[in-house]
């Protein structure tokens, strides 16, 4: 029966000793994809991620459609980071269709996508720490997170999904209060974020738990090509933001964070300490932001590029997230190719949870930053 | 009136062709190591700032990966993108590489490009749509080059786990990212 059954679908019997466990896909503990481990005893001696089980095609979508009504799609994969996905899109196209983008779209584009590295991040340090079982950590953070989506709707009008990234600019202009309101509340969510250390990241049982598990170094974060906070807590200095500055964040100062010791527990402190960052390139951006203006080009009706191609990427929640556009003077994109943060950094779990115990599966899977229904696409 | 206008109008955009003239000088001595090393085996497509895009046979792309890996210091790939050119009967595989190590290079990002044949029935793994794997060279392709063989049908020879990652293991239809798969209703 099991010689029938395509590869993949078969569950091999090794020996008595070595038992497989399914891990997923529609276990919580591993979002929604599959781990394929076999244990002996309590170690894990192999991982095999199964992704796509979220599998939407958005590539192929893209082919589809045109430049402009490729963007309420091409965000879904990850809705809590949407503005950053989009982000390099818009970038690719503006470059191909020759757009230059107003200076206050510039700045305000900035300020969507920091915000919605909290959404982000917040909604994923509630799921890190309540498989961690630290309820309260699951509770502070989705509570938090409310003051982003508030700013993220005053801005744009919608909660999660945006669609606020246009080529050649933003949708819509800020409201008039906006630019108060915004700092108010980032100030507060800024002393809201220092508490989290002394509930979380300087409690010593969750330091137990996730000091020297799944612990990645410098030179395999390196050959392992990983990106984003994963290889930054490895203590690789690399931030597109920084390295390759995109619109204006060569014109703010953007610190970047690194760790040394590549463990479960600076994986998760990297991101935290993004956001914190975060508040200071906000309040940066509001200052330098001009005052009145446009803020977006107007466009003709499907507009063409040429026989060319664009590679662009930006700094996403979860790392790199760069967008490989092939044109072929058509209103539709030839082929959109999404390199994304979470596809690129699958490959650390064969090679992280090899060893470990499976007691702390879910410490080194959610440190890594990682997002199924992005890996997905 | 309009005399001038069109004169100031010329004297504004001549510098401007001038500029998208003159390659941008990092890239530009960067790509000149590749054509010194492999002469008319690379062909180097464009140099933008940032950009440089290396097209190569598939018999050459391990000697030139080998080289730009050992001696230009990329050490990662960022993506593998499969591009499928029906008219050509061929399937483009472009890797998007990058560098950690080397601060110069933090910018860059390097297309290598090569070319697989192309069936009108493929038969994926079992036709002549075949590359050489760049796994041994830069360990991170190891799941990108997974997902262009499902997507594509391009097999990766010497890549060890020529498995399916995001189809369902039940898949017997096109590989999907080929233009003759159409989407229903499009």
């Amino acid at each position: 029966m099991t010689a029938r059954l395509p590869p993949g679908l078969q569950l091999e019997k090794v020996d008595d000793r070595i038992m497989t466990l399914n891990v997923g896909p529609q276990h919580p503990g591993s979002g929604h994809m599959r781990l394929i481990i076999k244990v002996d005893g309590d170690y894990i001696v192999s991982c095999d991620p199964d992704p796509g089980y979220v599998h939407r095609g958005e590539e192929k979508m893209a082919e589809y459609r045109n430049y402009i009504t490729n963007i309420p799609h091409l965000e879904r994969p990850v809705i809590h980071d949407s503005c950053n996905i989009l982000y390099p899109y818009c970038l690719g196209v503006e470059e191909l269709l020759g757009l230059e983008v107003p200076e206050r779209a510039k700045y305000v584009r900035v300020i969507a996508s920091e915000l919605n590295r909290f959404t982000y991040t917040l909604y994923w340090l509630g799921i890190y720490g309540i498989f961690l079982g630290h309820s309260t950590m699951f509770m502070w953070p989705m509570g938090d997170r409310e003051f982003a989506i508030d700013l993220l709707e005053k801005l744009t009008g919608a909660r999660v999904t945006h669609s606020y990234f246009v080529p050649g600019g933003v949708r819509n202009d800020a409201p008039a209060n906006f630019e108060d309101v915004c700092l108010r509340q980032i100030n507060y969510l800024e002393k809201r974020l220092k508490t989290y250390a002394d509930i979380f990241y300087d409690n010593p049982i969750l330091i137990a738990r996730t000091e020297k598990t799944g612990v990645l170094s410098r030179e395999d974060a390196i050959r392992l090509g990983t990106t984003g906070t994963v290889l930054r807590a490895s203590g690789v200095d690399y931030d597109v933001r920084t390295k390759e500055p995109y619109d204006v964040y060569d014109e703010l100062d953007v610190h970047t964070n690194v760790l040394k010791n590549g463990d479960s527990y600076d994986r998760s402190k990297t991101p935290w300490l993004d956001m914190l960052e975060s508040c200071n390139i906000i309040r940066q951006a509001l200052e330098k932001m001009p005052k009145s203006g446009s803020v977006r080009v107007k466009l003709k009706p499907n507009p063409k590029g040429g026989n060319d191609e664009v590679y662009k990427r930006v700094e996403s929640g979860r790392g790199s997230l760069g967008v490989y556009i092939v044109s072929r003077s058509k209103p539709e994109p030839y082929r959109v190719k999404l390199s994304v943060g979470s596809f690129r950094n699958l490959i650390c779990m064969p090679y992280l949870l090899k060893g470990e115990k499976l007691g702390n599966m879910p410490a080194v899977y959610w440190s890594l930053n990682y997002w199924p229904v992005e890996a997905d696409r | 009136m309009s005399d001038s206008d069109t004169s100031i109008q010329e004297t504004e955009t001549k510098p401007v062709v001038e500029n998208q003239q003159e390659l941008p000088k990092f890239e530009k001595d960067h790509s000149d190591k590749i054509t010194a090393k492999f002469g008319s085996k690379s062909e180097i497509a464009f140099v933008k700032p940032d950009r440089i895009r290396v097209n190569v046979k598939k018999e050459d792309i391990l000697d030139v990966a080998s080289f730009l890996r050992d001696e230009l210091n990329y050490d990662h790939a960022e993506s593998v993108t499969g591009v499928d050119f029906p008219a050509d009967k061929e399937i483009e595989v472009v890797y998007h590489l990058g560098s950690y190590t080397d601060p110069q290079l933090s910018r860059q990002v390097l297309s290598l490009a090569t070319r697989a044949p192309r069936e009108d029935n493929p038969n994926p793994g079992n036709d002549s749509t075949k590359l050489p794997s760049l796994r041994d060279i830069f360990y991170s392709v190891e799941f990108h080059e997974r997902e262009c063989f499902e997507m594509l049908g391009v097999f990766f020879e010497g890549h060890p786990d020529n498995r399916r990652l995001l189809l369902p293991e039940d898949w017997a239809d096109l590989p999907p990212l080929r233009k003759d798969f159409a989407i229903k209703g499009r």
